[in-house]
């Protein structure tokens, strides 16, 4: 899932500006499984701007609303009037959602509500870790199911560097080492001879250095025109 | 398990004094000379005057602990003007594919034909620590460039050369016990496997420990297709051993090191700071010293009679004046000299 996390109320407030109709929009996705721009969030941060700016003695007409998902235009058919009703849009869907909205609606002023953090998963209640950093050429093949390319700090193809300890990296001691990982899991299916052989160097086009991505699927794009 | 790698211990590669003195079949010495964080070119010709004659080339570190610094390849100039051969170390941390060959160009045209190739320590350690990383490539992977730039005169992408190819003796390092220890022989063997010449190793104190890898080394062997140079450094004092055996990960550091260096002070021993007069802390720094080099020096002993080393790379650092009496004391002066010039 993508994970992201809640800014500051200041910095909202701070992008909001003298808007004095604002929407406050959930995403009912991937940021409410991590509990951070679900419909709860929106109720709470929407609150806690009607009450801010109460306080600063210039109160805001605060509405909120949650859609399925932000990233898909056709869910936001059902929030036009409201969002076109706003000065302002504070967005707590992830990066793709705030731009999804922007698109849409070519006159609303959009915020990120959000920091979008990564992809990854929870490994414990309210811990989430970083798993797959969208490289567009998977490597988990080669590396036992666990992605250096995410997961290790130096990104290494041929790892362990020197630095990690006790199984940890060096970079973070909260960090596990993704090569220790790597090579433990690679040891324990008893697959060793993955690491003697030097990887080649990576094909980073595939990766966001090749520019902005984009992928056509003749197959379905032929099935559209055929319906239509 | 391991791809057969070319010896490379043959035919002259690249004509550095470093490769001429490892071939010939002497014990090598490198020490290290870290540039300052200035553009300060007097630091780089006063340190290399204190390495001159000590040592058969001479590691010039890139931007060290991520902490920005002058140029390994521009202080490299200046230390080859300084009569001194460098070993330019370069990092994937700043510089993608582009940036490393074009410098790699650079230097051999400079002059420099050593280098040692890392990935480098992650900037989140240094003086710039929200800066981006590159990582376009890793050690392993600019080993093997940089021995396909010599050895296949291609550039990384598989373009031939127009021209002179820049041919380097291809250095790399080794972490005897990093984790996980038990992969550290295997790694070194990878790293032979990419193109390596040569190695330096991370500091060394604890000789059976290192014994006992180099005995791994031998069993695959990897001292057969490399040179292997074992790290060595004075300690400064007990709390510089004590600081790295808990902040630097894979050094041993055994306690009768720490406690021989607490002992070489043990006459200001229990005074707190303000009872020691700056006399007594230079006599106590002095004291101190002098024990890290005598220790250092019985280490390059004992590591020499390691089967399958090569030499000896001594990092002293920010103490270059340490280095003389080191490589006296353990009686390798003077260094061998060669009648041609080196290419």
């Amino acid at each position: 899932m993508i994970v992201g996390e809640q800014k500051p109320l200041d910095e909202i407030k701070g992008l909001i500006g003298d808007a004095e109709n604002v929407l406050v929009m959930g995403c009912g996705t991937c940021v409410t499984v991590c509990f951070a721009g679900g419909a709860r969030e929106a109720a709470t941060v929407a609150t806690s701007l009607r009450m801010s700016t109460k306080l600063d003695g210039a109160p805001k007409q605060i509405t909120e609303a949650t859609v399925q998902r932000q990233c898909e235009w056709e869910y936001l058919e059902e929030v036009s009037a409201a969002v076109e009703g706003a000065d302002a849009v504070v967005s707590l869907g992830c990066g793709v959602g705030v731009q999804a909205i922007a698109e849409k609606f070519t006159d609303a002023w959009v915020v990120p509500g959000l920091n979008t953090s990564f992809m990854g998963i929870p490994v414990e209640q309210g811990v989430w870790e970083e798993r797959c950093a969208a490289c567009g050429e998977c490597v988990l093949g080669i590396t036992a199911g666990i992605c250096p390319i995410a997961r290790c700090s130096k990104s290494l193809l041929n790892g362990p560097c020197g630095g990690s300890e006790d199984g940890h990296c060096e970079v973070d001691p909260e960090t596990p080492c993704a090569w220790q990982l790597i090579h433990d899991r690679l040891n324990h299916m008893d697959r060793l001879e993955v690491l003697m052989n030097p990887q080649p160097p990576k094909n980073w086009k595939a990766s966001r250095d090749g520019g902005p991505r984009r992928i056509v699927r003749d197959d379905l794009r032929r099935a559209a025109e055929q319906e239509e | 398990m391991v791809a057969e790698a070319p010896t490379r211990k043959e035919a002259l590669l690249s004509g550095s004094n470093l490769e001429r003195v490892l071939r010939a079949g002497h014990f090598a010495v490198t020490a290290e000379l870290g540039p300052p964080q200035s553009a300060e070119a007097d630091v780089i010709r006063e340190k290399a005057e204190y390495l001159k004659g000590t040592c058969d080339a001479v590691n010039i570190t890139d931007n060290q602990t991520a902490i920005v610094r002058m140029s390994s390849i521009g202080a490299g100039t200046l230390v080859l003007a300084a009569g001194l051969e460098p070993v330019i170390q370069m990092t994937c941390r700043d510089r993608n594919r582009l940036a490393i060959q074009a410098d790699l160009l650079g230097a051999y045209a400079l002059g420099m034909n050593n280098l040692l190739c890392l990935s480098g320590d992650h900037q989140r350690f240094g003086n710039h620590p929200t800066a981006k990383n590159v990582y376009d490539i890793d050690s392993v992977q600019l080993i093997q460039m940089v021995a396909e730039m010599r050895d296949e005169k291609v550039f990384q992408c598989g373009d031939a050369f127009d021209g002179q190819e820049p041919r380097f003796f291809v250095g790399a390092a080794a972490a005897p016990f990093a984790d996980p220890v038990e992969y550290r022989p295997y790694r070194l063997a990878k790293k032979v496997a990419a193109g390596a010449d040569f190695f330096q190793t991370q500091l060394i104190y604890d000789v059976p420990a290192f014994a006992g890898y180099m005995e791994k080394v031998r069993e695959l062997g990897l001292h057969e297709k490399s040179f292997i140079l074992a790290g060595v450094g004075p300690l400064k004092s007990p709390g510089m051993a004590r600081y790295m055996v808990n902040n630097v990960p894979g050094l041993l550091v055994p306690d009768e090191l720490i406690e021989r260096m607490t002992e070489a002070g043990a006459e200001w021993a229990g005074k707190s700071k303000d009872e020691l007069t700056p006399e007594d802390k230079k006599a106590r720094a002095a004291a101190w010293k002098a024990e890290g080099i005598q220790i250092c020096i019985e280490l390059i002993e004992q590591i020499r009679e390691i089967e399958g080393v090569a030499g000896v790379h001594i990092m002293a650092i920010e103490w270059e004046e340490a280095v003389r009496p080191i490589v006296e004391g353990a009686n390798l002066l003077p260094r061998p000299t060669f009648e041609e010039a080196s290419a």
